[in-house]
Formats: structure tokens, sequence, C-alpha cells
């Protein structure tokens, strides 16, 4: 008579109006969400790109520039995806209720994780293609046309992130939790994993462990795409950004569970 | 709306059998091995203390809570095996809001089609039914943070109908309302009875449990106490009368009171004497007692009290 957390998640199409109801809300809201978008990725590329870039000159062969909107449009992902998986979800989960009122209905925590991943991995999607567009305007894509192959990356990564995120929220109490998963998970990485230098930078020990982070796999494939140049290990990275993807979905249903199952 | 027709042609099969309900929360007993049948279109109520099992036995029959152990059947499908398919035709009011503050009224409507997997063309008519039905009609477009609580109530009502349920499930309804939606929520349900619709709540208001539910169980620290209709329930207690004191009843008094009476207590300042020869005691008490004396026909409240106590529940 007592469901197991730890079943496995079923896929199902119904998650999808989750998601329909999550864009209906963004679409609302989209002028403050679109300016922010845009708006924050332009200053990052402009002042440390033109500023720093100044003074580094190229990075790996690279202009500074190109350097930068490459990885800043993995980590930018990241952020939003982070976010969105930790203040969105915690709100409606917690405060707002939303998913109590979605499972007095045939949706089960499966349907709504599922659906609040994909959600999560498709804001990551929106800023990163907001970036991209913006540094493409800079002249800080050579790979042209070919970096849109970095979008479907970014998705995938998206939904590595998302599901770490859930989890915070189905175990915080309150938001202010979340700055532990900031501190110690989402800044490391910002600042670690390639995005703003290049690894070899790293004393050799930095440098394995950051192999273990899941930014450094994603940075690894979006990078070459946004400049044209051919990927290394493809298969590993994607496969390292597969693997966190479905694992913290496992996780992010039983944590939910745990804590909406009564 | 639909008018529900099949329910009267399975009339013979009951809505829900539980058998032998527990629930148990860490060391606390939630509900401790109830049993109950609920008939089609029956209006079924809990009645009982806070702390009583009522809301938790409520998310049992939604499949929204798991049990340790007993048997349940919804709608002649077993649970926690069929909870979603039970879901898809039961219709939950919730003890607390949970509207969607990002939505309109008629958003939230719409809205809440889809997780029921209806398509927005299929429900339109249904949504303007259930505004007119829950009066939000000229609140369509507001947004819901800017309803009133009696409305947003009714919102929640409207909200639990978008999928034409068999079997309604409504959580202290009206708690918290103003007499005048309470009256119309009251009248909308009832509307519902009629039509064949199942109504399953739990309230601790008297008056609504009398005017709504055919069939009534009290309970209290995850037990059934009693069950039947408001009459037979209320023809149950071991008095027809209740006489209430107010003042100072001397020990003298209330001893004597006792021995005529069915049962006599003491609370706070005030004597409670139930009794069926009403008539005896008040001659007994003469006019001049100094006291304030009450005397009104035992109701719900008193067997509510008799089962349940006086002590609070906190």
């Amino acid at each position: 008579m007592r469901r197991s957390i730890w079943a496995l998640p079923r896929l199902r199409l119904i998650a999808m109006a989750l998601i329909a109801r999550n864009f209906l809300v963004w679409r609302k809201l989209m002028g403050p969400a679109i300016a922010l978008n845009f708006g924050e990725p332009l200053i990052y590329l402009l002042g440390l790109g033109l500023g720093l870039g100044h003074l580094v000159g190229t990075v790996g062969g690279l202009p500074y520039l190109t350097f930068l909107a490459s990885g800043v449009v993995a980590s930018s992902a990241m952020t939003t995806v982070s976010f969105e998986g930790m203040y969105s979800v915690f709100t409606r989960m917690v405060p707002q209720k939303t998913y109590d009122a979605m499972m007095a209905t045939p949706m089960d925590v499966d349907d709504i994780i599922l659906g609040e991943v994909i959600w999560a991995a498709l804001k990551g999607l929106i800023s990163a293609a907001a970036i991209l567009l913006v540094a493409a305007f800079l002249g800080a894509v050579p790979g042209g046309f070919a970096a849109l192959w970095a979008l479907p990356v970014v998705f995938l990564m998206g939904l590595a992130f998302a599901g770490p995120a859930i989890i915070m929220s189905a175990v915080a109490g309150s938001y202010d939790f979340f700055n532990y998963y900031f501190v110690l998970v989402v800044t490391p990485m910002f600042m670690l994993s390639g995005v703003f230098f290049p690894l070899d930078s790293f004393p050799p020990a930095l440098q394995v462990g950051v192999q273990f982070l899941p930014l450094t796999h994603a940075v690894e494939v979006i990078r070459p795409l946004i400049v044209g140049q051919p990927v290394a290990q493809l298969g590993l990275h994607l496969w390292v950004l597969a693997g966190f993807a479905g694992l913290s979905f496992y996780g992010a249903v039983a944590m939910v569970r745990r804590r909406l199952w009564v | 709306m639909t008018q529900k027709n099949h329910v009267d042609d399975a009339a013979q099969a009951p809505v829900v059998q539980a058998q032998g309900l527990i629930k148990q929360f860490g060391d606390f007993r939630a509900v401790d091995g109830i049993s109950f049948v609920i008939q089609p279109g029956q209006c079924f109520g809990f009645l009982g203390p806070n702390g009583a099992g009522k809301t938790t036995t409520l998310k049992m029959l939604m499949g929204l809570s798991d049990f340790d152990a007993g048997n349940l059947r919804v709608l002649d499908q077993p649970l926690p095996d069929a909870a979603r398919a039970i879901r898809a035709r039961v219709g939950l009011v919730p003890q607390a809001d949970n509207l969607d503050p990002d939505f309109t009224v008629r958003e939230n409507l719409f809205m809440y089609a889809r997780f029921f997997g209806l398509k927005r063309a299929a429900v339109g008519k249904r949504v303007d039914e259930l505004l007119a039905f829950s009066e939000l009609t000229h609140k369509a477009d507001a947004k819901v943070e800017t309803l009133s609580g009696g409305m947003k109530r009714r919102l929640t009502i409207a909200r639990a109908l978008i999928n034409n349920p068999d079997i309604v499930v409504l959580d202290e309804p009206t708690t918290g309302l103003d007499p005048q939606v309470r009256h119309m929520i009251w009248a909308r349900l009832a509307e519902l009875r009629a039509r064949g619709v199942t109504l399953i709540l739990t309230t601790h208001y008297m008056e609504e449990a009398e005017r709504l539910c055919d069939e009534l169980v009290v309970m209290d620290l995850g037990k059934i106490l009693e069950q039947g209709s408001p009459e037979q329930l209320v023809s149950r207690l071991d008095a027809s009368d209740v006489i209430e004191l107010r003042g100072s009843v001397s020990e003298g008094l209330f001893a004597t009171l006792r021995s005529m009476s069915q049962h006599a207590e003491r609370y706070g300042t005030a004597v409670y004497v139930y009794t069926h020869a009403p008539a005896a005691i008040l001659d007994f008490l003469g006019e001049d007692t100094g006291l304030t004396v009450i005397h009104r026909r035992a109701g719900l409240e008193d067997v509510f009290l008799r089962l349940t106590g006086r002590g609070l529940r906190e």
C-alpha cells in the first residue's frame, strides 16, 4: 500500500500541460525576462570582452571576446536553469501549492518534474540563444550558422542542471537554503569550468578535478561549435551531460515525492 | 451541465468501499482502522474535531495518501493502483487555496482542464457554464489575487468540476466564509447532488452537516465513533432536550439535576443537563433560580460534543 519514492519515474505526454502552464506565465512576464536575457550578456561581453580582452589579447588562438562569448553561452544557461529549478520550482511547490493542485488531477510527481526539467532547459536555451545573438552582432561567432549546433547541446546541459536544482528545492526549508548551492556548486563551476580562462592555466591537479564538473564538459563542446572548430571527445562530453541529466532527474522525482507524498 | 445518468444505472455499486484503513505517521496513528461505504449520489460527511483524521481519509480516497493497512476501492477500482484513473473522475476542493495566482479566473479553469488532458476547444462551453454556476462570469478576466475569499472558494469549486466528475471531494468547503457565500455554496452543492454527483465532505459546522449530508460519520483520534443520517445520530442520543444553566450552580443542585436527568456536566460556569423530560426539570428549577436557563432540543452539536468531549484540540 506504500508507494516507493524510488520507483522508476514514468515519462508521459501529460507533462506538456505543466510546460504549457509555465509558458503562459512566462509570456505574461516576457518583457523583463527578455530584457534580462539580452541586457546582462551584452554588458558582460562588452565589459569583460572588450575591457579585459584588450589586456589579454588572444586565448588559445581566439580573440578573448570570442573565447568569452562561447563560454558565457554555457554558463548563462547553467545560471538560468539553476534559478528556475530552485526559486521558481520552490515557489510553485511550497508557498503557491501549484503542485498540490496538479496532483489532484491525473498528473503525478513524475509528470510535474518531467515538465519542470524540460521547461527549465528551455529557459536556459532562450538565454543561451540571446547571448549567441548578441555575440554574433559583436562579431564573436566565427562558426557562423554552424554555431547553432551549440543549442541542442545547451538544451542537454540544461536538463543536466535542472535535476540537481530541483533536488535542492525538494529539500529546502526556505529560499535561503539555495545560497549553499550557489556558493558550493554554481559559482565554483562558473569560475573553474573554462568559461573565463582556459583550463590549461590551472595546476594539473585542478585540471583533473574540473573534469568532474558538468559545466566543463558543456563548455568543451559548445565552445568549438561556436568558434567553428572540431569537437574533441564529443561522445564522452555528451554522455557525461546525459548521465547527469538522467540521474538527477531520477533523484529529483524521488526527492519531490518524498516531500509531497503524505 | 451533463446529468449523471450512468450513476442511476449502476445505483447498486457503492462509489467508495473502505475496509480497515490504517495510516501511520511515525508513532502517530492518524487513521485507525476505519471502514465505511459511500453510495452513489449520496452526500457523505466526515465530522470531527481537528486532528480526527478527516483530511487524511479524503487524501487516501484520492490516492494522494498511502495507507498502511486495509482495502480501498473508489468507483470500483482499487487504490493505490488505479489512483490516476480515479482522479480523472473526481474533483477536489482542498482546504487551503491553491489557485494559480498568475492567471485570471478563466485561465485558471482552462489550465486546470489541461491537467486532466482536456483540450481547450473541448472545454470552452463548460468553462462558461462553470463561471455562471459559481457566479463569477463578471470576474472571468480578473486576476485571482484580486478576488475575495468567497470568490476564490467559488472558483476552487468550479475548478473541481472542470472534468465533469462523478465524485466531488470537499475539505471544509465553507470554513472562513461569510453567511451569504456559505448559503450560496450550500445551494450549489445541493444542485450537484440533485444531478447525481456524489459529494464527500469534511466539516466541523453542524449546520452544514445537517443541511447537506445524507450520511455522516463522526470521527475522533482516527476512529469512527458513530455513523448514520443526521436524524439517526440525534435520535440515538440518550436525551431529546438540553437545558443549559449559566450562573453559580451549587454542588447540591448539580447532584440533584444529575439524578433527575440522563446526563449532566459542568463546563466552566455552565451546566448542561441532557434529558428526555425537560418539563419536570424546568418545573423543579422554578422561576427564581437566579440562573440563566436555556432550554432547547438536542441537536447534532450535542451528539458531537458527547462523542468527542469538550477538551480543546491543539
